[in-house]
């Protein structure tokens, strides 16, 4: 038994569902209870998707337990397929399903149903989501696809994108144009959009690209046995993973090492320009699932010039890549799905800024350290309208400015400083905005007002004096948390028990790099 | 004497309708869901579901924002090891308690809270509350109740939490007015003060906002239910002895005013009295009633299975704007409470309880309301099918009681129309 508050990945069925949902022509008949019919708003909300997902449950009581379950399910079977018309069906248990034991893979094979029926066996009490998923697309692989004959010219199938997965829509589209560029055409892209008949279809492409190991790995790895189709291992996320990428095709595909046009990449010019000078060496932390973080790490440090000092994924699968990453960066990587333990590490580390999940930003907001969301659990906010891939060369300019975006712009922050005394710019004075209809010379004597005299702040037995207090706010207001905090644990760690403008700028000499 | 002007039922209500059941696909939430707006009202209880990841999701995405920093619920997902035997699983919940309530002792109460899981395996809770409450008296008081998907639909996990604390309450005397259900704060405080203006002695809440400000119960106990869906905490209070005042509930202004009425009557306030302290706010919330109303008008309202309101908030769409009911469906009629609502829906709509989501689409469809009451999972695919839609759960988390809130109820239905007006697309 483990406590849990907030969850990084929810059951493996959820990932099935991502699969079915993703697919058409495909149903998915779920034995569980009628509450786990609340995953279908994370589609129908989170991803705004206009259909319902293509899962009926059984929606069994207590009052069905012990008699007859089994029936249930095998009504629902019935009244699904008459009812959707699917190509295949694929049949599972929730968790609590797992538990009665009615065996919905053999119930449904005695139905003698006129399309392939595909039981899965997600063990709920010991994997989670992305299991879910790679197995379900791995166990539809095994049972539709069939050997076919190879095209005649270079194709192959891009594996791995799922319904609620982080930006898998413009991930396709961007990789498809960069195959194009190379002159390979794209077979088959699946689960994404796939139905049945193109699952059957896989084995005539050459090769698969493998976009999301954490789906399809599994499936890509079964393909390269079964019919001989090699994998690419890099996942085209940053420059250098893109140029890895189509190096990794090329040779797969047995083309020229010709040049590739890159044009649409602005990246590196906009991390070389004069501006991106102050991101330089900023301290990020990076937290993710396994790909995700893995790709990030190397855009931060190579791309953006960061320093990274924390790196972890809560997908355990991953452990090993993001270990040998980890260590590789000099860093000890952190392995959990107790968000706990991720806001315990990022407290301890204090970096300027975080890449990590919907959970991380929330970690950041209250630590008051600024966030980039680069990784599953979605969010409503993960599926913007405009086009936003990650992968390729467009992925790594919408990374650019995604993780650019909670700083504040270079000069912008120059500025600042140069008029950090200007009440404009004075946190009290509050947002131009916000105070339109006060006439600035009022707004100026509040503030001294409350400036001229502040009161002695106690904290943790350190206290502030007034003049140190008076200078904190000086300082613009996006670092004085920072200054604050930096300020007060060098003053314990000197002993030092009131705070004057002395122990406010030794802090800072301390810590300044 | 004076008497209190009564409301004009329809010349045949909903009362005795024919009820439409079917048995399918029900999609509903399951109690769990309730403890998202309990551990907000409740201010010092903790609630520990005993269950699996997926009820830790559930709670998760039904919490919608993660915005509390460590929030007063959790979930104790049960692993492969808990399942094998049961000895285990008890000795891993008191060393969870344990670690949790070291970790806040600002909590006073906690839940166990039973999910499917915990209950096909047969995990007694009751039993772990009993014997957790004996290793941390008097600090935590621990109890126990059910959410889960095979016994409970969404609002029934409020009902019963609430009944779970009815055995605990200590035993009183006094004449005394119980108001039961966990509403907003502010809307607890409006029905407070208005009752009190009215002149009843003590007024008291179930839930109270924390285990200090605890009620008693007895047999000169009075209660009066807010919600729809509290039928078993109802019971649980009957049996220890209190008088049931069963009313219409007290959505929009004509049903605040039965439902104030009906507390009017069994504690001898007079007609004179009970018209100077509402006439005021009854004249308010029927302006705000009419002003919000004017787009439901004429307009009509299919309503999907949710949390039990749909009945009494059907009476309010019907008589108070306008509107025409294709619909009314419930995930559970419980008649001891909602008969009075039904009486005052005039005949027509179809009755329809618990749920065959697919037939009830066709029907829904076939039918082309207005406006669709719905959960959150049908919402985009039937406004993709051109129907205005209000998600359902938003009435469970928005204050909507009272006279004050009247004209905000019409609002929230209103508000999916008026987009619709307002959008060139
Ligand atoms: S329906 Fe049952 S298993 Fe599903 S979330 Fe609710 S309590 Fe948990
Ligand atoms: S000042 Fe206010 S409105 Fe302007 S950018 Fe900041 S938050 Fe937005």
């Amino acid at each position: 038994m483990k406590l849990t508050v907030w969850t990084y990945e929810g059951p493996p069925h959820v990932g099935a569902m991502r699969v079915a949902t993703a697919m058409k022509g495909l149903h998915y008949v779920l034995h569980a209870p009628q509450g786990d019919t609340y995953a279908d708003l994370l589609f129908t909300m989170i991803e705004r998707r206009d259909h319902r997902p293509p899962v009926s449950y059984t929606t069994f009581q207590a009052r069905d337990l012990g008699s007859d379950t089994a029936t249930l399910f095998k009504e629902s079977c019935k009244d699904a397929f008459d009812r959707f018309q699917p190509e295949a069906i694929i049949v599972g248990a929730s968790c609590t399903a797992e538990l009665i034991q009615d065996d919905p893979g053999g119930l449904s094979e005695s139905m003698g149903l006129p399309v392939p029926v595909i039981p899965l066996e997600l063990p709920s009490y010991q994997r989670k989501e992305n299991f879910g998923a790679s197995e379900t697309f791995y166990e539809i692989c095994r049972a539709l696809s069939a050997p076919v004959e190879r095209t005649p010219e270079i194709t192959c199938n891009i594996l791995g994108p799922t319904a609620l997965g982080f930006r898998h829509r413009d991930d396709v589209v961007e990789l498809s144009s960069i195959l194009e560029s190379l002159g390979i055409a794209v077979n088959v892209v699946a689960p994404l959009d796939a139905t049945p008949a193109d699952i059957q279809r896989l084995g005539v492409a050459h090769f698969n690209v493998m976009l999301y190991p954490e789906t399809c790995e599994t499936a890509c790895r079964w393909l390269e046995r079964e019919y001989k189709q090699p994998f690419t291992k890099t996942v085209p996320i940053g420059v250098g993973a893109t140029r890895d990428f189509i190096a990794e095709v090329k040779a797969i595909a047995g083309l020229p090492d010709t040049v590739v046009d890159d044009s649409r990449l602005r990246l590196p010019w906009y991390s070389r320009s004069v501006d991106s000078t102050y991101l330089t060496g900023k301290r990020v932390f990076i937290f993710g699932d396994g790909t995700h973080a893995i790709a990030a790490a190397r855009i931060a440090k190579e791309e953006m010039g960061f320093e990274v000092v924390g790196l972890g994924c809560y997908n355990r699968e991953f452990a090993r890549p993001v270990r040998a990453c980890a260590k590789e960066l000099g860093l000890e990587a952190l392995i959990t799905d107790d968000y706990l333990e991720v806001e315990a590490a990022i407290e301890a580390l204090q970096p300027e800024m975080i890449l990590g999940t919907q959970m991380e930003r929330h970690i950041g907001k209250r630590l008051g350290i600024p966030c980039a969301v680069i990784s599953a659990p979605v969010h409503v906010q993960d599926f913007p309208a405009r086009f936003s891939p990650q992968v390729g060369w467009e992925g790594a300019n919408v990374i650019f400015d995604t993780w650019v975006h909670p700083l504040v712009m270079g000069l912008e922050e120059h500025l600042l400083h140069m008029f950090r005394e200007d009440f404009e710019f004075h946190d009290d004075a509050g947002a131009s905005h916000h105070g339109s209809h006060t006439p600035a010379a009022q707004k100026r004597r509040v503030v001294e007002e409350k400036t001229d005299t502040p009161e002695p702040v106690i904290k943790d037995g350190v206290t502030w004096l007034a003049g140190a207090e008076k200078e904190l706010r000086k300082i613009p207001f996006f670092v004085r948390g920072k200054a604050r905090r930096n300020t007060e644990k060098f003053a314990v760690e000197q002993g030092v028990t009131s705070i004057s403008i002395e122990t406010l700028y030794e802090a800072k000499a301390h810590y300044a790099r | 004497m004076n008497a209190f002007a009564q409301i004009k039922p329809p010349s045949v209500g909903c009362g005795n309708a024919p009820v439409l059941k079917q048995r399918g696909q029900r999609e509903v939430f399951c109690g769990l869901t309730s403890i998202v707006w309990l551990h907000r009202k409740i201010q010092d209880a903790f609630f520990l579901v005993v269950g699996s990841r997926t009820c830790a999701h559930l709670l998760q995405s039904a919490a919608g924002v993660m915005i509390f920093a460590e929030p007063r619920f959790g979930t104790a997902i049960l692993e492969e090891k808990d399942l094998a035997g049961l000895a285990d699983a008890n000795e891993e919940l008191d060393r969870e308690v344990e670690r949790l309530l070291a970790r806040r002792p600002d909590i006073r109460q906690l839940f166990l809270v039973g999910s499917c899981p915990s209950e096909v395996i047969k995990l007694d809770l009751s039993r772990a509350a009993e014997r957790l409450t004996q290793a941390h008296a008097p600090q935590v008081r621990v109890l126990n109740f059910t959410g889960s998907g095979i016994e409970t639909t969404f609002t029934q996990g409020e009902d019963e939490c609430l009944a779970s604390m009815v055995p605990v309450l200590p035993e009183t005397d006094a004449e005394q007015l119980l108001l039961v259900g966990a509403l907003p704060d502010v809307v607890e405080d409006q029905l407070v003060g208005l009752i009190e203006a009215l002149g009843v002695p003590v007024v008291k809440a179930l839930p109270s906002r924390n285990a200090d400000t605890e009620v008693g119960i007895g047999p000169n106990t009075k209660f009066i239910v807010a919600q729809p869906f509290l039928g078993a905490t109802a019971g649980a209070l009957a049996g220890r002895g209190a008088q049931h005042l069963a009313a219409p509930f007290p959505f929009g202004e004509e049903g605040t005013t039965a439902w104030l009425r009906t507390i009017a009557e069994a504690f001898n306030v007079s007609p004179e009295k009970f018209d100077e302290v509402t006439a005021a706010p009854r004249a308010r919330a029927q302006k705000a009633v009419a002003a919000a109303s004017e787009r439901l008008s004429g307009k009509s309202v299919f309503f999907f299975p949710d949390s039990q309101l749909e009945i009494p908030l059907a009476r309010f769409l019907t008589r108070e704007c306008g509107m025409t009911a294709l619909e009314i469906g419930a995930p559970y009629i419980h008649r001891d409470l909602v008969s009075a609502d039904l009486d005052l829906i005039a005949e027509g709509p179809v009755l329809s309880e618990g749920q065959d989501v697919d037939l009830q689409l066709d029907r829904c469809r076939a039918a082309k309301p207005d406006l669709t009451v719905c959960g959150l999972g049908l919402a985009n695919p039937l406004e993709a099918e051109d129907l205005a839609t209000k998600w359902a759960i938003e009435l469970v988390f928005t204050p909507i009681h009272g006279y004050e809130q009247a004209g905000d109820l019409a609002a929230l239905f209103a508000k999916p129309l008026k987009r619709r007006e307002g959008l060139t697309l």
